[in-house]
């Protein structure tokens, strides 16, 4: 039987770990993925999970053993936030470029200088060209969820994946959420087995140096070269979308839960006009949308975008082909740019026949406050004005919230 | 101290874990203790290889030098992935021993985070570092091991200013399993070493020197020279360190007969990359050397 709790969204995370039963864990602490970390070592030194945690002296380290874990036979699994993510960043490149399923909660957070320990989507977006899929939570029910399916979609499309998840706003507060049952999840998720797994009697070396050309082995057979390899990650990832929907499907059918797991729409069939956005503010937006409906008669859905990388291209441009204008509500940009979920999405929209108009929001930076007050009255003016803008002005970011 | 038989080379199996032919220089000191080394260690044994000569040496995709598996990983991180490689093995029940192999630069320099990380944790691995005294790889560049005076392309007129670090020193602070010093010209003793550390829980250290012809300046034939001569002078020590206690291995230990060393001048001039050295550093240097043996003169007095 499956069991209901309340309780905080790290803790949500750890018992999705303890479920997946991953053997070698390795995190670094970092505020707000540390009560994670703490929930871990906890329930491993209690014996309540049988797992290897090692306590190491940095992210750069944590991340360098779940490789060396993950290369040898083990399910391995780490977890950080902000500066801890980009410490580990040449070792995301690099479990990504040697295919190793490997699963990371990253619990969101804004990026020094100057220092925050609040929430925002930075550390993520700054990684998107890691070659990691790349998945986002509104709630704690799915940083459960999807950190089981997680586990599944690395291992089998042999590309690891970083479940996203709001600092402070799901990793500290506290929540109802059905925890599947242990024996449930281990037919969903089958023991862990990595095909180049090092091992003396079957010598491989792995992730030697290639050359610019693919090359003849000794038997004469061509070998890929970088270009190869590295097309082929594109290529896979690309492909993961759809294994991403058939184990959600199987998941939905196991355990009850799941339908959307690349866009999660609400209010969106008769709409003309979306916010599409990741994580917790999407939900936020539902009682935005039911109050602009009501109060203003306006027709407007929230599309939540589960999934960043890899980019649901035309999953999206195909959702939005009904909507008069489109307002993309972000926690990041790309500095001296736009945002960067703004700008994938407009480049999504390019090839379709319907551009609806579209406008980008910078909100909740370093944790800056999101009332949903700000959020009505700026998708409100957005519906009603949005049409009077010179395009250099449409596509101009708009900062909310903003103390200067 | 061990009553183990020393292996010789009529005992020394004949069984060879390298391939031949390899991308390493004629000469390399690199290359001989890697084909003997892995003598010593055998079959069961994974290796993690950080950016370095050896990462070349083994191979490029998809030729291998070597029949082991090996695991290639970022230039800091060796000490690291290597604990999860055991820590893998542990999970799935394996003795296999797991052997980080790293340069001079992935161990002193940018590796040195993760390796005091896994020597604090005492981790159940072999790390052996293999000192060129420089990063060779990317053409010679000074390292936190390349001795005063030492001419590389980022020290290119009047040689390293600073004195090298002292890495095996650094290690041993940590209290690891057993430390020990090798030299590529006494590569029976680096086999040894091995077969004893192979024995030993907890992190064995290695720190092994390897002349480098090109980076050093001297012919491909002088490496074993070299290396005895950085011996004899009592520049580069042998030993071991075990329960914190340090012996002096053979081929150093006879210099505790103050008349059986050379003088530093001997070593300094087998290599261009000394040229620079001025009278006042040498001596300077050599002074050094006497301190530090009157000091292991008095230490090890009982021996
Ligand atoms: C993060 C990072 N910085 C720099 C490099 C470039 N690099 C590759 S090998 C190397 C030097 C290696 O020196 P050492 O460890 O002494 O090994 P050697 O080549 O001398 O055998 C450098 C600087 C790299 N691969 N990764
Ligand atoms: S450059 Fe030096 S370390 Fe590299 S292969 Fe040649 S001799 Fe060996
Ligand atoms: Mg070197």
């Amino acid at each position: 039987m499956s069991k209901k709790l309340i309780d905080s969204g790290n803790n949500a995370a750890a018992m999705a770990v303890q479920l997946a039963e991953a053997e070698v864990i390795a995190a670094y602490p970092i505020t707000p993925q540390t009560p994670l970390t703490e929930k871990l070592s906890e329930v491993i030194a209690a014996g309540k999970m049988d797992a290897e945690y090692v306590a190491v002296e940095s992210e750069h380290s944590a991340l360098a053993v779940c490789i060396g874990a993950a290369s040898a036979g083990s399910r391995a699994f780490t977890a950080t936030s902000s500066n801890g993510l980009l410490y580990m960043s040449e070792q995301l490149h690099w479990a990504a470029g040697s295919r190793l399923p490997l699963v990371m909660c990253v619990v969101n957070r804004g990026i020094g200088a100057p220092w925050s320990v609040w929430n925002d989507h930075q550390d993520a977006m700054s990684q998107r060209d890691a070659g990691w899929i790349q998945i986002f939570a509104k709630d704690h029910q799915e940083i459960v969820d999807m950190t089981l399916k997680a586990f599944r979609l690395a291992e089998l499309v042999h590309i690891p994946v970083m479940v996203n998840y709001d600092g402070y706003y799901l990793s500290h507060t506290y929540m109802p959420f059905e925890l599947p049952e242990a024996k449930a999840v281990q037919e969903f998720l089958p023991p862990y087995d990595y095909a180049h797994t090092l091992d003396p009697e079957k010598p491989e070396s792995l992730n030697t140096v290639t050359l610019p050309y693919a090359r003849l082995d000794i038997n004469g057979v061509k070998r890929p070269g970088y270009m190869d390899i590295r097309h082929n990650l594109h290529q896979e990832m690309r492909l993961a979308m759809e294994v991403w929907e058939e184990i959600d499907a199987d998941y939905a059918q196991r355990f009850g839960r799941g339908g959307a797991p690349i866009l999660d729409p609400y209010c969106c069939d008769d709409a003309d006009f979306v916010v599409v956005a990741m994580g917790s503010i999407a939900n936020q937006f539902h009682v935005v949308v039911d109050r602009l409906r009501e109060e203003e008669g306006l027709k407007v859905g929230v599309l939540a975008l589960q999934i960043y990388r890899p980019f649901p291209t035309a999953k999206i441009a195909e959702a939005l082909q009904n909507a008069k204008g489109v307002m993309v509500y972000e926690k990041g940009l790309s500095y001296g740019n736009q945002g960067a979920l703004y700008a994938d999405l407009k480049s999504a929209l390019y090839p379709y026949p319907n551009r609806p108009q579209l406008h980008n929001f910078i909100v909740g930076l370093g944790g800056r406050d999101i009332p949903t007050e700000d959020l009505f009255q700026t998708l409100k003016t957005a519906c009603l004005n949005g049409d009077r803008n010179s395009p250099e002005q449409a596509d101009t970011p708009q900062w909310i919230g903003l103390q200067l | 101290m061990s009553t183990a038989t020393k292996t010789n080379v009529v005992n020394l199996t004949t069984e060879e874990f390298v391939h031949p032919g390899n991308r390493a220089c004629s000469g390399c000191g690199l290359s001989i203790l890697y084909r003997i080394g892995l003598k010593a260690l055998g079959r069961d044994c994974i290796f993690v290889v950080p950016p370095s000569y050896l990462t070349v040496m083994q191979g490029l995709y998809p030729i291998a030098a070597s029949q082991m598996p090996i695991l290639n990983g970022t230039f800091a991180s060796t000490a690291a992935i290597a604990t999860g490689v055991r820590a893998a093995m542990k999970r799935r029940g394996k003795q296999t021993q797991v052997v980080a192999w790293a340069g001079d630069g992935g161990t002193a320099d940018i590796g040195i985070q993760a390796l005091s990380g896994a020597l604090e944790r005492n981790e159940d691995i072999i790390y052996i570092c293999y000192d060129n005294e420089a990063y060779m790889n990317t053409g010679v560049q000074r390292s936190g091991t390349t001795p005063q005076g030492g001419l590389t392309t980022t020290t290119p007129y009047s040689g390293k200013k600073e004195n090298s670090k002292n890495l095996p020193a650094i290690v041993a602070a940590h209290n690891p399993a057993y430390v020990a010093t090798c030299s590529a010209s006494y590569p029976l003793d680096f086999h040894d070493k091995l077969i004893k550390a192979k024995g030993i829980r907890g992190l064995k250290y290695f720190h092994i020197q390897t002349p480098c012809p090109p980076g050093w300046g001297c012919d491909e034939r002088m490496t074993i020279k070299i290396g005895k001569a950085a011996i004899d002078c009592g520049l580069f020590d042998l030993y071991e360190i075990e329960n914190g206690k340090k012996s002096l291995s053979e081929p150093s230990k006879k210099l505790l007969n103050k008349d059986k060393m050379r003088p530093l001048q001997d070593y300094l001039k087998m290599q261009t990359r000394f040229k620079a050295l001025s009278a006042e550093q040498t001596t300077a240097m050599q002074e050094r050397i006497d301190t530090k043996w009157a000091a292991y003169r008095q230490d090890f007095a009982a021996q």
